[in-house]
């Protein structure tokens, strides 16, 4: 807030309690979570001695490990094809006009509010009249697994992608990418050179967001995958459902470490953004 | 647009046919950049949503399965049965108190935040950031195990001399575990609202006599009120869809609708009911967010 009036008396000790409150609120939990992760304890909140076993049992655990495999492949691939997808889509809206723009403009923003749960049933249901369809057609003996969880988070990826890249085309001015027009320089070369490299942060940001939803979900992971295929947020929530053991707090700290790990890495990004 | 008139100064001259032409080719190179997103959210998300309101039509045979013929609209009927009307009251109620308790406590944290110095403020909203960006799911886990059997939260009450209160599988935990995992998402955008503010606006309602409550009612809250909305609307919508929550914190008595959507399909097997239900939940949050874009809200 511009010219803001620094609260005083009672207001300012409320608001000063209230944020005080309102941090402890989001970090208590979780530093309580990685505390109780290294506890020698069968129950999950006691605490019962110095241990690393959990994080042991979660090496020797094949089930977890091929789980965080099949997570980290698919988080990758998702996020190359969405950041393409979606970094084209951001260009044609915000530099282009054609036919259709505003279906697709709104076309592209249902994925973003759509409910999980939603989604989830729409993809259920699509593969499976669709992988029935090309099983009948081709013979093939499609499974979900790999390919369906893939294409579903592209779907919701892609649209939040054009976001962030749109929100960066749309604060940049257009001059220098027609200077370089005015210079003889061709569409490709003056995107190339100029738009891109300006670009690049949001790209960044949005690949790091595509990244961190994918191994996030559960919902539509869930419905969409096989049997016999899982990431490991599903795993995590079958094991939860069955009944909590301190296996699940070594597993959700390690989850909890690589996405602040991302979030670390976006920070950096936006620093050497802002110093460059 | 601009691109196409700095262009001209290239040509030699700019008749209307090549004025024309040049959109032309704008238009279809804009186009097939669109395309392949555009093919894309066809085949993988149109197409599934029209297979869902086929779905919502059809008739659940003895079996489990579904017949896709004999259309009707019984699954949309049933909705208006006692149980199905709970859950969805249910849903809602625990939805919009999950929202007025972030706003209530986003509010003044908002403000508060848009006091700070620049430096101090952006510490400060890293430390908003980072939950934000952080595993839903394992957020609301670390509720379970503080919650759970002789975890902490018991032994802060039996500290504080209150006894043993089991908060685990009630609604006051789900609605707990919705705050704690949403709230980020009311802080943002309220800041956001509040920093634009001009702090001068509240200087002078103040020397104009006004206390405290009236510069907050007649000032403050107006201006700030596209964040509120926004705000609102980000918490809400998650909320009354919420799944991972209901399923970690609460009990067989707190089914909401999202469960209960997904319960159609892995375990009730009734497609179409659940494809009525999931076409339902959609529509209100259809229209939320037209509401929301109405009001002049930009960001999602």
């Amino acid at each position: 807030m511009s010219n803001a009036v620094e609260p005083r008396g009672l207001s300012k000790i409320g608001l000063q309690i209230n944020g005080w409150l309102v941090y402890l609120f989001f970090y208590a939990p979780i530093v309580l979570l990685v505390i109780f992760s290294f506890s020698d304890s069968r129950n999950v909140g006691k605490w019962g001695g110095f241990t690393l076993s959990w994080y042991e049992q979660f090496v020797d655990s094949s089930n977890a490990r091929n789980a965080l495999e099949n997570s980290i492949k698919i988080a990758i691939v998702v996020t190359i094809i969405s950041v393409i997808l979606g970094t084209m889509s951001a260009l044609a809206l915000e530099r282009f006009t054609f036919k259709g723009k505003r279906v697709f403009d709104a076309l592209l923003y249902l994925p973003i509010i759509i409910p999980d749960v939603t989604m989830a049933v729409m993809l259920l249901l699509f593969f499976g009249e669709f992988f029935e369809v090309l099983d009948n057609l081709f013979g093939l003996q499609l499974r979900k697994g790999f390919w369906s969880i893939s294409i579903s988070h592209i779907a919701f990826n892609i649209s939040f992608v054009s976001v962030v890249v749109r929100a960066r085309l749309a604060g940049m001015s257009t001059h220098l990418e027609e200077a370089a027009v005015d210079l003889y320089a061709s569409r490709w070369k003056a995107f190339r050179y100029v738009t891109f490299p300006q670009i690049l942060p949001g790209i960044a940001g949005g690949a790091l967001l595509a990244m961190t939803l994918s191994l996030d979900d559960v919902v539509i992971t869930q419905f969409v995958a096989g049997p016999g295929w899982t990431t490991l947020p599903v795993y995590v929530f079958g094991l939860i459902r069955k009944g909590v053991t301190p296996l699940i707090n070594s597993i959700s700290v390690i989850m909890l470490l690589s996405s602040m790990l991302l979030v670390g890495l976006s920070l950096l990004a936006e620093r050497t953004r802002r110093g460059g | 647009m601009r691109k196409r008139e700095s262009s001209e100064h290239v040509v030699e001259v700019a008749t209307p046919e090549f004025e024309k032409s040049a959109q032309k080719k704008e238009s279809r190179r804009g186009l097939l950049m669109a395309l392949p997103s555009y093919l894309y959210l066809i085949l993988f998300f149109v197409i599934p949503l029209g297979i869902v309101l086929i779905y919502s039509f059809a008739t659940r045979n003895r079996f489990g399965g579904t017949d896709l013929s004999g259309w009707n609209v019984e699954s949309y009927e049933r909705i208006a049965e006692p149980i199905v009307r709970t859950i969805l009251f249910r849903s809602l109620w625990l939805a919009i108190l999950t929202t007025v308790i972030c706003l209530v406590i986003a509010y003044p944290f908002a403000y508060y935040l848009s006091t700070r110095k620049p430096t101090i403020r952006n510490v400060m909203l890293v430390f908003v950031m980072i939950p934000f960006w952080t595993n839903f799911l394992v957020r609301n886990y670390a509720w379970r195990v503080i919650l759970g059997n002789d975890g902490p939260f018991t032994k802060v009450t039996e500290f504080f001399g209150l006894g043993t209160h089991e908060l685990l599988f009630s609604q006051k935990a789900v609605v707990l575990g919705l705050v704690y995992g949403y709230l980020p998402f009311m802080i943002l955008p309220l800041y956001a609202a509040i920093e634009r503010i001009d702090g001068q606006l509240l200087e002078a309602s103040r020397d104009l006599y006004g206390n405290g409550w009236q510069s907050f009612k007649n000032v403050l809250l107006p201006l700030s009120m596209p964040g509120v909305i926004a705000g609102s609307i980000l918490v809400f919508v998650p909320s009354l869809g919420a799944y991972v929550t209901p399923e970690i914190l609460g009990g067989a008595k707190t089914t909401l609708l999202g469960s209960y959507i997904v319960t159609q399909f892995l375990t009730a097997r009734n497609w179409p009911f659940g494809a009525a239900l999931s076409f339902v939940l959609m529509a209100v949050m259809l229209l939320m967010t037209i509401i929301y874009f109405r009001k002049g809200g930009r960001t999602l």
